[in-house]
């Protein structure tokens, strides 16, 4: 209460600015630690599967982020929130970028074969894959440009979102052994934000 | 009365309730005790992890490079005691892998039980330098300490119904934490053919660079088949039965379609999550990429054990 009370308080810019600071700081923080542990000797026995499962992980923590700014919005009434999920939303593009280029480069050293032949054979590396690929159109119209040219489109063409979430969720379902702890619990928060934009789209 | 009292001693504590000096002290000394006895508790897990064990080296691995101490025994799948990489290192450390008996039960003249003390009398010990292979796609070079599964077979003295053992590792879900959950179908069975079992390559491990096995390596006692996937090795076993139906091992319970009976390292044999031509080393660093994995992990004496025997089926 207090909280949202001190916001509203503030000009939406300001709250804009504290925000925008607070996620890069934030976004920050696990690559920081990613590095510090490399150079450290601290990433364990298996580094590469660490730094994947890693980026992975937080790619993953960025795009429930962005999915949740809009039922954010509805639940405090701060229509300014908005400006800050196209950062979420690159910085998730972020950390796919690494998750992949560590499965690329450290995983596989780039032999092409291998990574065709893994993708190909592994139902979870392909929708991985796929996941990743369908990001890449909505980072190239992430700019206020974009947004512009495309128009309506735009938002029909950011609805992908979703399908990368369902697959991103998928990747990490079939990615495990056994324990299916931390995928249930993604995709429970993943069902939850769903769930809170139903009243939104009944009073479109 | 109450009143009265409390304006004469502010912290409203009436003598009466006051623990007489001589009792608090008496309480330390209680305390004192039980921490002693909780330590004593401790004290025998750690004096046989310090052990070290007499043993003879072998040809076996002698050109490979060995995985550290640190990675062998803190990246393990272990998942009594949990199923990440790390829990086991941490969550055995209560674990006590002594008194310890194997009861030998099924196909046998007579049921009867082992100690680890007489198993590890059964033969000489021996240093084994084997590659272990997990079904993830890692793999280590682990200096084993152990004798092969073979004199412990001929001790059990088993019948002509023998044709398969089944490896049962302990399961006590207050000591082991991952035990309860049910994450696979407890306890952990394993199990091997009879002739896979009487191979020279296949030992019980009791120890790893020279001194006795750690808690999260599987202690006191675990099987060690080099040309198999890792999770063949069932640790701290606690029952071996011969019997004469091929065993359901847990993993084949949790997904036939993953996991094999046989479970041979194979590269032409893919896996539905993991890659199974190549493997990462571990220890080999950041930049060392993949390494081809070998058929039977390169034990290729092995070979003659599935001659005619489609292994892309028989996985």
């Amino acid at each position: 209460m207090a909280w949202s009370l001190r916001l509203s308080a503030l000009a939406p810019k300001a709250c804009i600015r504290w925000f925008k600071a607070i996620i890069w700081l934030g976004a920050l923080v696990p690559v920081l630690r990613l590095i510090y542990l490399g150079v450290s000797d601290g990433l364990g026995a298996n580094p590469v599967e660490f730094i994947e499962r890693s980026t992975g992980t937080w790619a993953l923590v960025f795009l429930l982020l962005s999915l949740s700014i809009t039922p954010l919005r509805q639940l405090t009434q701060q229509a300014w929130l908005i400006a800050v999920r196209r950062l979420l939303g690159l910085w998730m593009f972020a950390y796919a970028c690494l998750h992949v280029t560590s499965y690329l480069w450290l995983d596989y050293q780039f032999d092409w074969a291998d990574i065709a032949k893994d993708i190909i054979k592994h139902p979870y590396v392909l929708v991985g894959a796929a996941a990743l690929l369908l990001t890449l159109p909505l980072a190239a119209t992430s700019n206020q440009c974009a947004i512009r040219m495309l128009k309506q489109r735009w938002k029909s063409l950011h609805k992908l979102v979703y399908v990368i979430a369902v697959l991103a969720l998928l990747h990490f379902w079939w990615l495990v052994k056994k324990d299916v702890t931390e995928p249930v619990i993604y995709s429970l928060v993943f069902a939850l934000l769903i769930v809170l934009r139903w009243p939104l789209f009944s009073k479109k | 009365m109450l009143l009265d009292n409390n304006r004469r001693n502010p912290s409203g504590i009436l003598p009466s309730e006051i623990t007489p000096q001589a009792l608090f002290e008496q309480r330390r000394t209680v305390l004192k005790a039980a921490g002693a006895a909780a330590a004593s508790l401790l004290l025998p897990a750690q004096a046989y992890a310090a052990q070290t064990l007499d043993f003879q080296k072998s040809a076996y691995g002698k050109e490979e490079k060995l995985t550290s101490f640190e990675d062998v025994t803190s990246y393990n799948n272990y998942y009594e005691f949990g199923t990440g990489k790390e829990d086991p290192a941490r969550e055995a450390v209560l674990f006590k892998p002594t008194p310890w008996t194997i009861k030998i039960e099924g196909a046998v003249k007579q049921s009867k039980t082992i100690s680890i003390e007489q198993l590890m009398k059964l033969a000489p010990l021996e240093e084994r330098i084997y590659r272990m292979r997990c079904v993830e796609g890692w793999s280590m070079v682990i200096p084993w300490v152990g004798l092969p599964l073979k004199s412990l077979i001929d001790w059990a003295q088993p019948t002509g119904n023998a044709k398969y053992i089944e490896f049962i590792s302990y399961n006590d879900p207050r000591h082991m934490p991952g035990a309860r959950i049910p994450v696979l179908d407890w306890p952990y069975i394993e199990g091997l053919r009879m002739d896979e079992a009487m191979q020279p390559l296949t030992i019980l491990a009791v120890g790893l660079y020279g001194k006795v096995l750690p808690n999260q390596n599987g202690a006191p006692v675990r099987l060690v088949v080099p040309w198999k996937y890792g999770f063949k090795g069932a640790k701290a076993i606690s029952t071996i039965r011969f019997v004469e139906q091929m065993p359901h091992t847990s993993w084949m319970k949790a997904g036939a379609r993953e996991y094999g009976f046989y479970a041979n390292v194979n590269p032409l044999v893919d896996h539905p999550r993991w890659t199974q031509s190549s493997e990462k080393r571990i220890g080999a660093g950041l930049f060392a990429g993949r390494i081809k994995t070998r058929m039977f992990n390169g034990y290729d004496e092995v070979g003659q054990l599935y001659a005619g025997m489609d292994l892309q089926k028989n996985f």
